[in-house]
């Protein structure tokens, strides 16, 4: 009883799909002939990546592949170093996702591939002649992971099918976009939400007004995963559902939301110290460092006028850029916010002169 | 007793009685799996002639095939023109069927830090060949290694290889790929011949994409062939690899679309482009930032956002020179940081009101 939804109604099989289903077929027409190219899955948060790769594999392998066991697998950098990720694998197929080693992903990706591609399946006749390896977060790869990725792909692929999984295809090379069939999964329609919302609670003998279920909707800026969340977290928290029932906000939200405040209240020395420990608070509670700073942007950009807007972003984009270079998340926010107070500041003085 | 024990475990191991047959990683390409090696593999070209467009070093290399000595070679270019078949193909016609112990491929995705060099390749280069095959005939007397994906490679490797090079000239021949010179260090560069690969002419390309459908009985138009020649912009491996993913895409015999062409290749719909121009015309910086989360939604990539909107905007009579180049510098710049890793989102902001004050001007 204690499954999410959000996991207990996830579709297992690519007819069952509620949205894009004429690429859908066009994914079952690919498994007809028991074979296909690496794929390169990608589309944002909560749009279905994970749920269309596990349909395939199963349509492919049959309903084996759901029998999944987590193994931990250890590697030895050059440097020796020893390192140890985790997998998540089925028979058929293996999960994994190299940049939780950070820097070190490289050899993750080198040894993985080849230790699979080198391994072939048993009985040949019963199965299908390779295994498929699942990369996760492959934008987060570094380059040289990537660059090792090139040429395997090409020449283990008779033994091996790699499905990648990304949110943004901007930052995976395209070396490798060329090498793969890439896969388009764009976010579900608010429409298409509030359908599978009810569709869910009718389900669950749950009865949900339409005009809350829109209300999710809006805050859940179109995640199925999370407007799933969300849905069910409100029910725990009152039913039955009442029209102008408030949906919680996630409490990071509603905290950098106060920082932001601070900081166009009173944008001095003093309140910086303060907004540092809110970001060192927010780091250490988990939320990654390019969430909080367009979360921040947003708010703050919520006071400014239109020139000023186009120079905070100006200025967004050159430290958000310099965030994803370095490892210190905390450096660049600080700066970000230090400059934000400085442009603040000097657009309230003007204010003042021209008065 | 012992053989029983040995035919007992190859037994155990495999489920089957017969010969148990040595498997060897996945360069070995059984014909029965034919269908299963991507297109692009099934047809690199087999001999140095057969290469399409890059006269120079193909001359070179025939010349070397028919007698004469081979340079060190340096081969650069932008991908999918042909640098790796060509050397393949060239070691395949020089050696025969001994080329497989004439040369050593070492790419990005084996280990090449300076401990390889030193070690691997220098052993390698250690060994002499001889100047005739097995069955007699004449071969080159000597070895070719070949580094591929070079420009990935670290300058102290690179280093360590200045001096293999030239001490082993009298066994070893080096190829270095890369996709840019700039990134090999200078030393490297003067030891070796530099050809460069120029990206292919769409004709080319026409005309191998239209010899594949022929062979693989691929359904499509010529109209459609042209749409995907040019969005692939003279990389003939994403071309061919474009094709191939529609022909499955699509399942056999089936007709191929424009629409899946340009699903697969991933362009953004223009009206996706004009939308934007229009969003940033209109100077409301509340509808920009809608109109970029609803894109960001649909999951195009930034990047190709920029290349399109790119040559869009050089042809555009709408901007006066002075505008355009303030629109260019922005775009350089926030490509530049997409590829680093910026956020899509914000960095699209900023080029968005870099836009909008572009047009301001006017």
């Amino acid at each position: 009883m204690s499954v999410l939804w959000a996991d207990k109604y996830r579709p297992k099989e690519l007819s069952a799909l509620d949205y894009h289903k004429e690429q859908a077929a066009n994914l079952k027409d690919l498994t007809k002939e028991g074979d296909f190219p690496h794929l390169l899955v990608y589309g944002p948060l909560g749009a279905g990546k994970k749920t269309r790769i596990m349909c395939l594999l199963r349509e492919l392998y049959g309903p084996g592949v759901e029998r999944l066991k987590m193994e931990t697998m250890s590697f030895t950098t050059p440097s020796n170093k020893k390192l140890e990720i985790t997998t998540v694998s089925s028979i058929y197929h293996i999960e994994v996702n190299p940049s939780d080693v950070g820097i070190y992903d490289r050899v993750v990706i080198m040894d993985l591939i080849k230790h699979v591609a080198q391994t072939q399946q048993l009985n040949v006749n019963a199965q299908r002649e390779f295994k498929v390896i699942v990369l996760t977060d492959v934008d987060d790869l570094t380059k040289e992971a990537q660059h090792a990725l090139r040429r395997t792909m090409e020449k283990y692929i008779s033994n091996c099918r790699i499905i990648l999984c990304a949110t943004t295809i901007s930052r995976v090379i395209p070396a490798i976009r060329s090498r793969c069939l890439c896969i388009r999964v764009p976010a579900p329609t608010e429409d298409t939400i509030v359908t599978i919302l009810q569709n869910v609670c009718k389900k669950e003998d749950v009865n949900l007004p339409l005009a809350f279920a829109k209300k999710i909707v809006d805050v859940s800026n179109r995640n199925l995963r999370r407007a799933l969340l969300i849905c069910e977290a409100c029910k725990v928290e009152q039913y039955p559902f009442t029209e102008n029932q408030q949906v919680p906000e996630p409490d990071w939200q509603i905290f950098i939301r106060k920082t932001a405040e601070q900081m166009l209240q009173l944008p001095n020395i003093k309140s910086l110290a303060k907004v540092r420990q809110n970001f060192y608070e927010l780091l250490t509670n988990g939320i990654p460092s390019e969430i909080i700073f367009k979360t921040l942007l947003e708010e703050l950009l919520k006071k400014c006028d239109r020139g000023m807007k186009t120079k905070v972003v100006e200025e967004a984009a050159i430290y958000e850029h310099r965030m994803s270079q370095g490892n210190k998340a905390i450096f660049h926010l600080e700066a970000f916010a230090v400059k934000f107070m400085y442009l603040y500041k000097n657009m309230l003085e003007q204010m003042v002169e021209v008065y | 007793m012992q053989i029983t024990k040995i035919i007992m475990q190859a037994f155990l191991k495999t489920g089957k009685l017969d010969k148990t047959q040595p498997k060897s990683g996945g360069t070995s390409k059984p014909t029965k799996k034919s269908e299963l090696v991507p297109w692009v593999e099934k047809y690199r070209p087999k001999t140095v002639a057969d290469v399409v467009e890059q006269n120079e070093a193909v001359t070179v290399l025939e010349q070397c095939i028919s007698g004469a000595d081979l340079p060190n070679l340096l081969f650069y270019g932008p991908p999918g023109t042909g640098k790796t078949s060509t050397i393949l193909a060239a070691a395949r016609q020089l050696f025969g069927d001994i080329y497989k112990e004439r040369i050593l491929e070492l790419n990005a995705s084996d280990e090449r830090g300076i401990q390889v060099i030193r070690e691997k390749v220098k052993t390698f280069a250690h060994l002499t060949a001889s100047g005739t095959r097995q069955d007699g005939k004449p071969c080159p007397p000597f070895k070719i290694i070949i580094l591929d994906e070079a420009d990935s490679m670290t300058h102290a490797a690179q280093s360590a290889l200045r001096r293999t090079m030239e001490k082993e000239t009298r066994t070893t021949r080096f190829c270095l790929i890369c996709n840019y010179v700039s990134r090999i260090i200078e030393p490297l560069t003067s030891r070796c011949t530099k050809f460069r690969f120029k990206p292919l002419n769409e004709s080319m390309i026409l005309e191998r994409l239209s010899l594949i459908c022929k062979e693989e009985d691929v359904n499509c138009d010529d109209e459609t062939l042209n749409l995907l020649v040019q969005t692939c912009g003279g990389d003939m491996r994403r071309a061919i690899t474009c094709l191939q993913s529609c022909a499955k895409l699509k399942g056999r015999g089936q007709k191929i679309d424009p629409d899946t062409v340009l699903e697969v290749t991933g362009v953004v719909p223009d009206k996706w482009l004009k939308e934007f121009l229009d969003t940033c015309k209109s100077q409301e910086y509340g509808e920009l930032e809608k109109f970029i989360r609803k894109l960001m939604l649909e999951a195009y990539a930034a990047s190709q956002i920029l290349v399109q909107l790119n040559e869009m905007l050089v042809v555009n009579d709408q901007f006066n020179d002075k505008q355009k180049a303030l629109i260019g510098e922005k775009l350089g710049v926030v490509s530049y940081r997409l590829q680093d890793g910026g956020s899509e989102y914000i960095q699209l902001l900023d080029l968005g009101n870099a836009l909008s004050k572009a047009y301001s001007l006017a």
